[in-house]
């Protein structure tokens, strides 16, 4: 099987304190982490907050600038969907013209294929072509994370990061959200590196899973044998507090 | 348009509420026409004369109707001291303190929103710690010593212009304009402090949202990312925060005015309260007031067309 990411050995580091006299600390998030994802695959991640899930979502996006290691995506740079339907749409623009922007930023198409693009994709999501003059204030949360993916769908990546793209949403919305999430990747043959600290939602949807403590992944493998036959203990503590 | 016209009626009651008290307030005050015209020297009986001939004999209320009734018609009644309509009086003051005001607000504008684009947007410790200081400094001095300072600076030590030596606008509009440079500069100096500290902050916040993130991640360059999606969002405070400093910006010119003997409304009013000269303070004090009240209603309007939550939401 092809992969669509392949991570090997990446340390990361964050600066922080304060730029006096220019000596800056480095302190390190990210410890050895190795593991990729396949064409068509969902490889879930989970882990406590602050184990270096956002971390890692970052260096894989490329927003993280002090790395060691590699990090291979094949063909388009991957795309990102955040937890937050809320905050990632620019409240000061049409639904249209956030979902041009990677088009325009990919400067491949004319503004009429562009809008063409745009009305196709919001009929593909359920919402329809006159959504494209809308704001993001007039959206439901559900409204506005449908989206938010298609505003990641739109220049056609091989892999989709999501950082708990769901846990935003009540319960009926969450369901649907899974349900466009596969329809797309089917569609337009994704793969996605989906984050959540809901074991039920990676348990649903994942083939595979990362754990993650401390800034390293502690355990992976197929969903399965990771949730049946833990062998990390603090897997085995992250199942149990899932009951 | 119901919340137009409540907003309406609101602005109506106001402006009633404020010439009540524009007028009440000289009322009250332990400041006498009367004494002030005559001197102290004068009898009862010529006193008492006075005070019929410029009305002050009736009551109160009967006085402050017949004063709205007047107002009303654009009759601001007649100087105590200078026996000649108020509204003559204001009529060639009032367009100098309007041209200090309009040049305070274009500095105000032209200045901070280059500055706060800069300060929001270039990470340099160096500039914070600047503006953090030029921010202390110029909000913590009072208005009057900035003017002082502006005419030390520009007028005695740069001589770009002579302070005292204004040139009336009725004599040469760009002379006058040129010489009201140097105050309105001082009236929008603190101004401009508030507001570059106000939008650097918002686009700083607006900087961390995921919006932000997202769109860098698809390769938006940092120019991109400032003026297409953090400035719209960030000028949002700023406009509504700059359409009430406008407000401001007039009664600071009253002191200002003093400072650089720009003849204006301000030393008008300041002429006036000392002469016990009421009918021209209660026009000067219902005109501010006035244009506060509409300012700010009219930043409320604002506000509604900048934002797409507030107009749309």
């Amino acid at each position: 099987m092809e992969n669509v990411l392949e991570v090997r050995g990446l340390n990361a580091w964050y600066e922080e304190g304060p730029a006096l006299f220019g000596s800056r600390r480095r302190r390190q998030v990210l410890f050895d982490v190795s593991f990729s994802v396949g064409a068509g695959e969902i490889v879930g991640l989970v882990g406590e907050s602050g184990s270096g899930k956002t971390s890692l979502s970052r260096a894989v996006l490329g927003l993280l600038p002090d790395y060691e290691g590699e990090i291979v995506h094949r063909s388009a740079r991957p795309q990102m969907v955040f937890q937050d339907p809320y905050s990632s749409l620019n409240p000061a623009h049409s639904v249209g013209w956030i979902l041009e922007e990677p088009l325009r930023a990919a400067g491949i198409l004319d503004a009429a294929q562009r809008r063409a693009a745009v009305t196709e994709l919001l009929e593909k999501i359920g919402l329809g072509g006159d959504y494209a003059s809308r704001r993001p204030s007039q959206l439901s949360g559900g409204q506005r994370q449908r989206v938010s993916i298609a505003a990641a769908v739109i220049a056609k990546p091989r892999l989709i990061v999501a950082d708990e793209p769901v846990s935003a949403l009540d319960v009926t919305v969450q369901a649907q959200i899974l349900r466009l999430l596969a329809e797309l990747k089917e569609d337009y043959e994704l793969s996605y590196l989906f984050i959540s600290h809901d074991l039920n939602v990676i348990w649903q949807i994942c083939s595979r899973v990362l754990v993650m403590k401390e800034g390293r992944i502690v355990e992976q493998g197929p969903v399965e044998e990771v949730f049946d036959r833990p062998r990390h203990e603090y897997t085995r503590q992250l199942l149990a507090a899932a009951g | 348009m119901r919340q137009l016209l409540k907003k309406l009626a609101a602005l109506i009651i106001t402006l009633f509420i404020v010439s009540l008290l524009a007028f009440l307030a000289f009322q009250i005050i332990p400041e006498d026409p009367v004494t002030h015209l005559l001197g102290t020297e004068a009898t009862p009986e010529a006193a008492a004369e006075l005070r019929a001939q410029l009305g002050l004999d009736r009551p109160v209320l009967v006085r402050y109707f017949s004063w709205l009734a007047g107002v009303l018609r654009g009759d601001f009644g007649e100087s105590y001291s200078y026996h000649m309509p108020v509204a003559d009086m204001l009529s060639d003051k009032l367009p100098l303190t309007a041209l200090l005001t309009g040049l305070s607000f274009l500095f105000t504008v032209l200045l901070s929103i280059p500055l706060g684009v800069l300060a929001g947007s270039v990470r340099s410790r160096f500039l914070d710690n600047l503006f953090a200081a030029l921010d202390q400094m110029v909000m913590s001095v009072p208005p009057f010593f900035i003017g002082m300072l502006v005419c030390w600076l520009f007028g005695l030590v740069l001589r770009l212009f002579t302070p005292g030596a204004y040139v009336s606008y009725q004599d040469s509009w760009s002379g006058c304009i040129a010489y009201l440079i140097f105050p309105a500069l001082s009236i929008a100096l603190p101004r401009v402090a508030m507001t570059v500290k106000l939008l650097r902050g918002a686009i700083r916040h607006e900087m961390e949202q995921d919006y932000i993130r997202t769109s860098r991640s698809r390769g938006a360059g940092r120019a991109w990312l400032l003026f297409r999606h953090a400035l719209p969002n960030a000028l949002i405070p700023v406009i509504t925060f700059m359409a009430v400093s406008l407000a401001e910006i007039m009664t600071a010119s009253i002191v200002i005015e003093q400072v650089f003997t720009v003849p204006g409304v301000g030393r008008l009013l300041l002429a006036s309260i000392s002469n016990g000269d009421f009918p021209v303070v209660q026009a000067i004090v219902l005109i501010l007031a006035a244009w506060i009240v509409l300012i700010n209603f009219a930043a409320d309007l604002l506000n509604g067309l900048a934002d797409p939550r507030v107009r749309l939401g």
